[in-house]
C-alpha cells in the first residue's frame, strides 16, 4: 500500500516533469509572444494552409485559435476589449453582426474592402465576407430522381415529402434563410411554411454535414444544406460513392440565399499592422482562389472563377436581398422559438 | 444542535467554493438581465418539457449503470472469471470514448437511429465505469471477515450478501449512478446527434444560434437545480449505510469464487458490454477509416497532441485531487449540515456544460487573473471545476472503508491528525484515491468546449484535433486521435487494476 501512495506522486512528479519539458515547444504563449493572433472558427482543416501561405507571404508571425463560430463569438463578447485576439474570421455573417453590435469591430479599409461587392459586406463595413456559400437541396438520388426535386422551398410542406425533409434550425446559414425568406414573402406566409413543415414531421439536425449523412445513407431523402458540405463529403469518400447530390431551386427562390464567411478586425487588433495584412490577403487573388479551388467556394472578388463544376455566383439567382435587410436575426430567432424549432 | 467545525471543514470549504466558481459568472449575467427577462424564459413550455425529457434520460442511464455496474463489478473483482484482472482494465477504457464519437458511430452503422432510446444506450455505455470502476475498488478491499461471520451465523449466501457486502457498496454504487446522472445531464455530443433534445442541448443552441448568453446562463442555474435533484437523492440513498469498518486490524484478501459452468455465460456477457461500449466504435473508425481517400497519416502532430493532452489532463488530475481530498475525506468522516451543504456544491458544475464552464471561466479568468488567461494552468484549473466531483466520490467510499480505529490507534500513538491521515488513511485508501484522479484524467482527456476556450493559442490536444477533422466530416483523420485516447486512458486503467487486484 505504500507503494499505492507512491505511485500517486510519482505520477504527480511526471506529469510536472513533462509540463517542464514541453514548455519549450513554442506552446508555451509567453515564451514567444505571437505578433498576430487570429480567432478563426473556421476549421483548420479547411484554412489552415491558406494562414500558412499569408505568414510565408508577409512574414506575420500568426497563432490561431480554433474554435466553433458561434462559441467564439461567445468567448469575444465575454472578453470585450481585454481580448487576446486581433482578427476574427468566421464561418458566417450573422456571428460578425453579433460581434459589431456589441461595438467590437472597427472599420476596415474602404480601398480593400471596395474589392467585394456591397452585397456581401457589413454596411458601414465593419466586417467583409471573404467567400460565398450557397443554400441548395440536397437530395438522395436513389430516392429522388433528378426531375422530381423541388424546385421551390414551398414544396417541401406537400404530403410527399412527410418526414423526408432535414433541416438544421439551430445553423446559421439555415436561419439566414429563414430570414430572406421574411423578407421576401412575408412574416405570415414564412410562419405558415414552418409550421406546414412541422406538420409534415420535418427532421431536425444539429448540422449540415448531418443532413448530409442522411441523405446519403437514405434516411431520408432530401435537405436543407450549404453547397460545399458536398464537397467536403466527396474529398472523404469519393464523388463516385456518394448518394447524395446537391441541386439549386428556380431562380429567386429564397432557398437560394448565398451566404458569406467573413472576417473583422477587432479593437484589440486595430493596431496592429498584422490585421489589416490578414484582410487584404483574404481578398487577394491568391486567397479568393484557394477558396474556389480548395473548399469549393464562391470567390467575392471579381476576376476570379468558382470551380467549373459549381453554377455561377450569377446564375444562382437568389432573392434580391441586400445584407441589410438580412439583419434582423432577432426576429428569425423568434419566430423560429415561437413555432417550436428552436 | 450546533456540529463542531474542524480546520478540515474550513479548508474543505474552501475546496469547495473553488468548484463553483462557475456559478458566480451565471448569476452575474442571469442578473444582468432582470426578472422579467428571466420569467420569459423560464416560462417557456419548452422550459419544463426539457427538464423532464433530461431528468428522464439522466434517469434511465444512471439506473441502468447501476444495475449493469454492479454486478459485472462483482463478476470482475469477485469471481474466477477466465481472463482475471484483465477485464478491469478494459471496464476503464468505455471512459475514453467521447460520447459524440460513439454516437457517430452507432448512426453510421444504423443510419436514421434518433430519440430517446438511442441515446440512452450510448451513454449508457460510455458511463458505466462510472460505476464499475468505484464498486470495484470497495470490492476489492471489502473484508471478507464480514460475509463469514454472517454464513457462520447461519445465513445463506445471497442473504449474506445482502446483509453484508451490499450496504458496503450502495455509498459507492450510488456515487457513480450519480456521476452517470450528472454526466448525462451535462452531454451534448450524443444527444445532439442522435436528436435528443435535452436541456444542455437547448443551452448551446442559445450560444450557436442565437449569441444570446442571458437565455444560456437561465437555463444553466435551472440545469443546477436539476442536479441537486440527483445530489440529494444520492445522499439520500447512501445515508441509510453504516459505513466504516470498526475491527481491529487490516482487512484480509477475499478468495475469488469460481464460477463452474457459469463462467462462459457470464464471460459471453462481458465481452458482448465491452464490445458494444468500446470495439464496436473502434471497429466502426476503423471502417469510416478505410474508406476514406484522404486519410494521411502526421505522426509529428499526432504526438505532440498526446504530449499536449497528458500534460492539461496530469494537471487537471492533480488540481482536481487536491480540492477532492478535503471534502472527500470531510464528507466520509463526518455527516453534519455543514459538511453535507459543502459535498453537494462541489458535484454542481458537473451537470453544467464545457461551454458553460469555459465561458464563465473566460470572464472570470480576464477579471480576477488576466495574466493566467489561455494558459495550461488556467486549462487544467477548468478540468479540476469540471471533473473535481469524479474524484470525491471514490475518496469518500474509501476513506470510509479505513477503520477509525485505526487512526485512534494513530493518534493515541502521538501522531497529528493530518500525519495520521497520511500514514495510515491515505495508504489504506489509496486505491480509491487512484481511482478518482483516474476518472478525472480520463473525462479531461477528451474534454473538448472548455479546451477550445481556455488552451493557450495554439496548443492542440487529442480532443481538439479529432474536433477539426470531424466538423469536416473526416471521420477517419480523427480516428488516429481517437485511437490516441483509448491507448492513452489504457495506462491509468492499467495501473489501476494492478492496485485493486493486488490488496493482501
Amino acid at each position: 500500500m505504500i507503494k499505492a501512495g507512491g505511485a500517486i506522486a510519482l505520477a504527480a512528479v511526471a506529469v510536472l516533469g513533462l509540463s517542464a519539458c514541453s514548455s519549450g515547444d513554442g506552446a508555451d504563449p509567453t515564451q514567444e509572444a505571437a505578433e498576430f493572433v487570429v480567432y478563426s472558427g473556421r476549421s483548420e482543416e479547411l484554412v489552415g494552409p491558406l494562414i500558412e501561405q499569408f505568414e510565408t507571404a508577409t512574414g506575420v508571425q500568426t497563432e490561431v485559435r480554433y474554435g466553433d463560430t458561434a462559441e467564439l463569438a461567445a468567448q469575444l463578447l465575454e472578453e470585450g476589449e481585454n481580448s487576446p485576439a486581433d482578427v476574427f474570421f468566421a464561418q458566417d455573417a450573422g456571428a460578425l453582426q453579433v460581434v459589431q453590435d456589441e461595438g467590437l469591430t472597427t472599420a476596415l479599409p474602404t480601398a480593400v474592402v471596395d474589392k467585394v461587392p456591397a452585397k456581401f459586406r457589413s454596411a458601414d463595413d465593419q466586417w467583409v465576407g471573404t467567400s460565398g456559400r450557397a443554400r441548395v437541396i440536397v437530395y438522395n438520388t436513389e430516392l429522388v430522381p433528378a426531375d422530381e426535386v423541388p424546385k421551390t422551398v414551398f414544396e417541401l410542406t406537400d404530403p410527399k415529402w412527410e418526414g423526408q425533409v432535414g433541416i438544421a434550425p439551430t445553423n446559421a446559414s439555415f436561419q439566414a434563410f429563414v430570414t430572406a425568406m421574411r423578407v421576401t414573402v412575408g412574416e405570415e406566409r414564412t410562419k405558415q411554411w414552418l409550421e406546414g413543415l412541422i406538420a409534415n414531421d420535418v427532421q431536425t439536425f444539429e448540422n449540415n454535414l448531418a443532413i448530409l449523412d442522411a441523405v446519403n445513407a437514405g434516411a431520408i431523402e432530401v435537405g436543407l444544406a450549404n453547397h460545399y458540405y458536398w464537397y467536403e463529403k466527396a474529398a472523404e469518400i469519393g464523388a463516385e460513392n456518394l448518394k447524395v447530390r446537391n441541386a439549386a431551386f428556380e431562380a429567386g427562390d429564397p432557398g437560394n440565399l448565398v451566404n458569406v464567411a467573413g472576417v473583422a478586425i477587432l479593437p484589440t487588433g486595430a493596431d496592429n499592422p498584422g490585421s489589416e495584412q490578414f484582410v487584404e490577403f483574404l481578398l487577394s487573388d491568391e486567397a479568393q482562389q484557394y477558396f474556389a479551388d480548395v473548399t469549393a467556394e464562391y470567390p467575392l472578388v471579381k476576376g476570379v472563377a468558382a470551380r467549373d463544376d459549381l453554377p455561377p455566383l450569377s446564375q444562382i439567382d437568389g432573392p434580391d436581398l441586400t445584407l441589410d435587410q438580412l439583419a434582423d436575426l432577432r426576429g428569425t430567432q423568434d419566430l423560429l422559438l415561437q413555432v417550436g424549432l428552436l | 444542535m450546533r456540529a463542531r467545525l474542524t480546520p478540515l471543514h474550513i479548508v474543505a470549504a474552501l475546496a469547495a467554493l473553488v468548484a463553483v466558481t462557475p456559478l458566480v459568472y451565471l448569476v452575474v449575467r442571469t442578473g444582468s438581465a432582470g426578472w422579467e427577462t428571466v420569467w420569459e424564459i423560464l416560462a417557456r413550455p419548452r422550459t419544463l418539457q426539457l427538464s423532464v425529457a433530461s431528468l428522464g434520460l439522466a434517469t434511465a442511464v444512471a439506473g441502468t449503470c447501476i444495475a449493469v455496474g454492479v454486478p459485472l463489478a462483482w463478476l470482475l473483482t469477485r469471481t474466477a472469471l477466465p481472463g482475471g484482472r484483465l477485464w478491469l482494465v478494459v471496464a476503464a477504457l468505455p471512459l475514453a470514448v467521447p460520447s459524440y464519437v460513439a454516437a457517430y458511430t452507432w448512426l453510421a452503422a444504423f443510419p436514421g437511429i434518433r430519440g430517446f432510446f438511442p441515446a440512452w444506450m450510448v451513454l449508457s455505455l460510455v458511463s458505466l465505469p462510472y460505476v464499475v470502476l468505484p464498486v470495484a475498488a470497495v470490492l476489492s478491499q471489502v473484508d471478507p471477515a464480514f460475509d463469514e461471520v454472517a454464513r457462520t451465523l447461519g445465513d445463506g449466501p445471497l442473504r449474506s450478501f445482502r446483509r453484508t457486502t451490499a450496504p458496503l457498496l450502495w455509498p459507492a454504487a450510488a456515487a457513480g449512478g450519480l456521476l452517470t446522472a450528472l454526466y448525462t445531464l451535462s452531454d451534448f455530443g450524443a444527444v445532439s446527434l442522435l436528436r435528443f433534445d435535452t436541456f444542455t442541448r437547448v443551452i448551446y443552441t442559445s450560444y450557436r444560434a442565437a449569441f444570446d448568453r442571458t437565455s444560456a446562463a437561465v437555463l444553466s442555474l435551472v440545469l443546477v437545480a436539476l442536479a441537486l435533484v440527483f445530489v440529494l437523492l444520492e445522499r439520500a440513498m447512501r445515508s441509510r449505510h453504516q459505513q466504516w469498518r470498526v475491527g481491529a486490524g487490516a482487512a484480509r484478501r477475499a478468495q475469488r469464487i469460481p464460477l463452474g459452468p457459469w463462467r462462459w455465460p457470464a464471460l459471453a456477457g462481458v465481452i458482448a458490454l465491452f464490445g458494444l461500449a468500446v470495439a464496436f466504435p473502434g471497429v466502426m473508425l476503423v471502417r469510416l477509416m478505410l474508406q476514406s481517400q484522404r486519410f494521411e497519416a502526421d505522426p509529428g502532430a499526432w504526438l505532440a497532441a498526446t504530449g499536449n493532452t497528458v500534460q492539461a489532463a496530469g494537471i487537471g488530475a492533480i488540481v482536481a485531487l487536491a480540492l477532492a481530498l478535503p471534502i472527500g475525506v470531510l464528507a466520509a468522516r463526518h455527516s453534519d449540515r455543514v459538511t453535507k451543504s459543502i459535498e453537494s456544491a462541489a458535484f454542481i458544475s458537473h451537470a453544467l456544460p464545457g461551454v458553460v464552464v469555459g465561458l464563465s471561466l473566460v470572464y472570470l479568468g480576464l477579471s480576477i487573473a488576466p495574466a493566467l488567461y489561455q494558459t495550461l494552468a488556467m486549462l487544467g484549473f477548468a478540468y479540476a471545476v469540471l471533473f473535481l466531483s469524479n474524484a470525491i466520490g471514490s475518496i469518500r467510499s474509501a476513506t470510509a472503508q479505513v477503520s477509525r480505529n485505526l487512526e485512534d490507534v494513530a493518534r493515541t500513538l502521538g501522531d497529528r491528525p493530518t500525519t495520521t491521515w497520511w500514514r495510515v488513511t491515505a495508504r489504506l485508501s489509496a486505491p480509491g484515491i487512484l481511482a478518482g484522479a483516474l476518472l478525472v484524467l480520463v473525462t479531461a482527456m477528451k474534454e473538448l468546449p472548455a479546451t477550445l476556450m481556455l488552451r493557450p493559442t495554439g496548443f492542440e490536444t487529442l480532443a481538439t484535433e479529432m474536433w477539426t477533422f470531424t466538423t469536416v466530416g473526416s471521420f477517419s483523420q480523427a480516428a488516429p486521435y481517437a485511437f490516441g485516447l483509448v491507448v492513452l486512458a489504457a495506462i491509468p486503467a492499467f495501473l489501476l487494476a494492478r492496485l485493486t487486484g493486488r490488496r493482501s
